[in-house]
């Protein structure tokens, strides 16, 4: 994963190292939204944007695609439910056939709940292990914001629009003068060594 | 009250900004613990300690020490594992059910309730497994190969069924709860410093508020949601199970699983009620958790407590129609016999109580509520006992009829729970904010957009 950090990285000399990250710095989701279409239309990369909940149109504004996540969560429940099928048709009928009454060794009924709550247990740790897999989510046991935070309090009141410097004809000046019509609080410039 | 909203009523009043709302819902986790606390927490924490030491006592000894007999098998621990899970139903109804529906107003009471739904399970599970009598042998009762002759187990018997359903929903029930903490995680952790930056840090799984963590993390919870939902529905059914197939009147009949689930959410929204409004004031959060929110939940508690009116009347109607002498005997013994005082405390304060809340005026009145929200949880503690108890003390055998008096043990193990949960419930107030942070800026956000349009 390529980190990102706020002052000029020790170390790296080679320009082709690394790319150079403008994070425009607002306060409310409308303005970032507005900005996000504006830089967008514009024509500048947009590489991410963070806000401190999930801005409402900011996918469809961004162009990023939907999530697959929920074709991982079918994949769990369907695995669950087959799990919990086999195991109790294979345990009652195979393994260990209990006489009950004289009912039925395969008693398709009363293997109903125990399939229900596997296909809801599986299904949930399919989801939560992919949020976690695909966000790139880990325990980290460093202390402290992590590198790829553009701004300290974008967990808090800021919202953050990273915009990408994608060749040597992106202008600093007409960028900044573009950026000052959407009024933001402050912009950063930042650097990914890659 | 600010409520400067157009139409409805504002969520969180005052409008407050972002920043003051990360302030005033983190303050109570970065100051100091107030006296209170240390007192609420030394009290808890001794009761849990009681609790914990009547069940090494009732481990060690068995459970002879209980005042279970031979015709009354199930007693306190039955009736209050029933009591607990009925608690720990409200939680994930608020926060998955009432998401699904779209209702905004859950969002301030989610997390609190959440976490009350845990602590609720994790009291619940203690019961059946001290009840087993040789506890130490409880992982009998999960499906392994083993070398008991490849001994497995009964996956018709509902007693099996629930430990799949009690330990599915608390697992969901704890990973629903954590992915809603992680951004608020992440926020303690941008303001905290030492051994609380470190906590947050490990437990924020380096959340940076992206766009691309974001999408995931919106139809997560939606998934969650989505599966929860059902869940929530099915615990209780299925703990229903454990009475409905055995042929005791009283307990066989299929009213059971509707009439379980709304009893459970019933008292897990009473015990919320209970909770929150020592919460609001306590922590100072009254702009967040509002009038509103109590009156919404006396709502819910008149709409549950009728329908469980309606399962009373109606168990009473077909014990009589049935024509079926047996389950006639049990509702009318239950009513007038030796238990009747348990009966009328039952239906007193499930039926009569939540009437009051028919009036805007009383469903505002913060310490009526208090009242009767307590009111409530005994009532519906006393339902399970009805059931579990009355049912079974006068059966088919009128030579075996027997009655059923709790010895200490089992009435201290039952404040031992109430320790352990309250010790809980207040860690969680000191360690995660109570309030979903993240999602109270989203709602403050989404009624600022409305104003606007207005």
């Amino acid at each position: 994963m390529p980190r990102l950090s706020l002052t000029r990285p020790a170390g790296i000399s080679s320009e082709a190292h690394r790319r150079r990250f403008h994070a425009v710095v607002f306060t409310g989701p409308e303005e970032v939204l507005s900005a996000v279409r504006g830089l967008r239309g514009a024509g500048y990369d947009i590489a991410n944007v963070h806000s401190p909940f999930p801005v409402h149109g900011l996918m469809e504004a961004m162009g990023v695609s939907e999530s697959r996540i929920p074709w991982g969560t079918f994949v769990g429940g369907a695995l669950g439910c087959t799990t919990a099928f086999v195991l109790q048709i294979w345990t009652h009928t195979t393994a260990w056939p209990l006489n009950i009454g004289g009912k039925s060794d395969l008693a398709l009924p009363a293997l109903v709940p125990v399939a229900f709550e596997l296909t809801i247990l599986f299904a949930a740790f399919a989801t939560f292990f992919l949020l976690l897999g695909r966000a790139g989510l880990l325990p980290r046991f460093a202390s402290g914001t992590p590198r790829l935070q553009p701004h300290l309090r974008v967990n808090d009141d800021r919202f953050v629009v990273l915009v990408a410097e994608t060749d040597a004809s992106f202008s600093r000046e007409s960028f900044v003068a573009m950026c000052e019509e959407l009024a933001p609080v402050e912009i950063i410039e930042s650097w990914r060594v890659e | 009250m600010t409520a400067t909203a157009i139409g409805a009523e504002q969520l969180v009043t005052g409008d407050p900004g972002y920043e003051q709302v990360t302030r005033e819902i983190a303050a109570p986790l970065e100051r100091k613990p107030a006296g209170a606390w240390w007192i609420a927490f030394c009290i808890a924490g001794s009761i849990l300690t009681l609790g914990v030491g009547l069940v090494a006592y009732t481990i060690l000894t068995g459970i002879g020490v209980w005042g279970l007999n031979r015709t009354v098998g199930w007693g306190f621990a039955i009736t209050n594992f029933v009591f607990w899970v009925g608690i720990g139903h409200a939680g994930t109804l608020i926060s998955a059910v009432l998401l699904l529906f779209r209702q905004r107003w859950r969002t301030s009471i989610a997390r609190a309730a959440e976490a009350m739904t845990i602590f609720a399970v994790c009291c619940a599970g203690i019961f059946p497994i001290i009840h087993m009598g040789r506890p130490w042998l409880m992982f009998w009762m999960f499906p392994y190969p083993n070398t008991r002759g490849t001994l497995w187990v009964n996956f018709r018997s509902p007693l099996l069924w629930d430990i799949f359903a009690i330990s599915t929903y608390l697992i969901v029930s704890l990973l629903f709860w954590y992915v809603g903490l992680i951004p608020d995680f992440a926020t303690m952790r941008d303001r905290a410093a030492g051994w609380r930056r470190r906590l947050y840090s490990f437990l924020s799984l380096g959340w940076t508020g992206s766009v691309f963590s974001w999408k995931r993390y919106d139809i997560t919870c939606l998934l969650l949601a989505g599966l929860a939902t059902p869940l929530v529905l099915s615990v209780h059914t299925v703990v229903s199970f454990d009475f409905a197939t055995s042929v005791i009147p009283g307990w066989h009949t299929t009213i059971f699983p509707p009439y379980f689930v709304t009893g459970a959410i019933f008292s897990g929204f009473a015990m919320v009620m209970t909770l929150l409004i020592i919460t609001r004031k306590v922590l100072n959060l009254q702009a967040y958790i509002t009038l509103r929110h109590l009156d919404n939940m006396a709502k819910i508690l008149l709409t549950t407590g009728m329908i469980v009116g309606l399962a009373y009347t109606t168990e009473l109607f077909m014990a009589w129609y049935s024509g079926n002498v047996y389950e006639r005997f049990t509702f009318f013994n239950r009513a007038f016999g030796p238990y009747a005082w348990a009966y009328w405390v039952m239906f007193s304060c499930n039926v009569f109580v939540p009437q009051l809340f028919w009036f805007k005026k009383l469903r505002r009145h913060v310490p009526l509520l208090f009242v009767a929200s307590l009111l409530v949880n005994v009532g519906m503690w006393f339902e399970r006992f009805n059931i579990v108890v009355t049912s079974l003390h006068r059966d088919y055998l009128p030579s075996s009829w027997s009655m059923y008096a709790p010895s200490l043990v089992e009435v201290g193990i039952l404040l031992g729970s109430f320790g352990l949960f309250f010790t809980g419930y207040l860690l969680f107030v000191r360690l995660a904010p109570v309030i979903a942070i993240h999602e109270v800026k989203h709602t403050l956000a989404e009624q600022k957009e409305e104003a606007h349009h207005a």
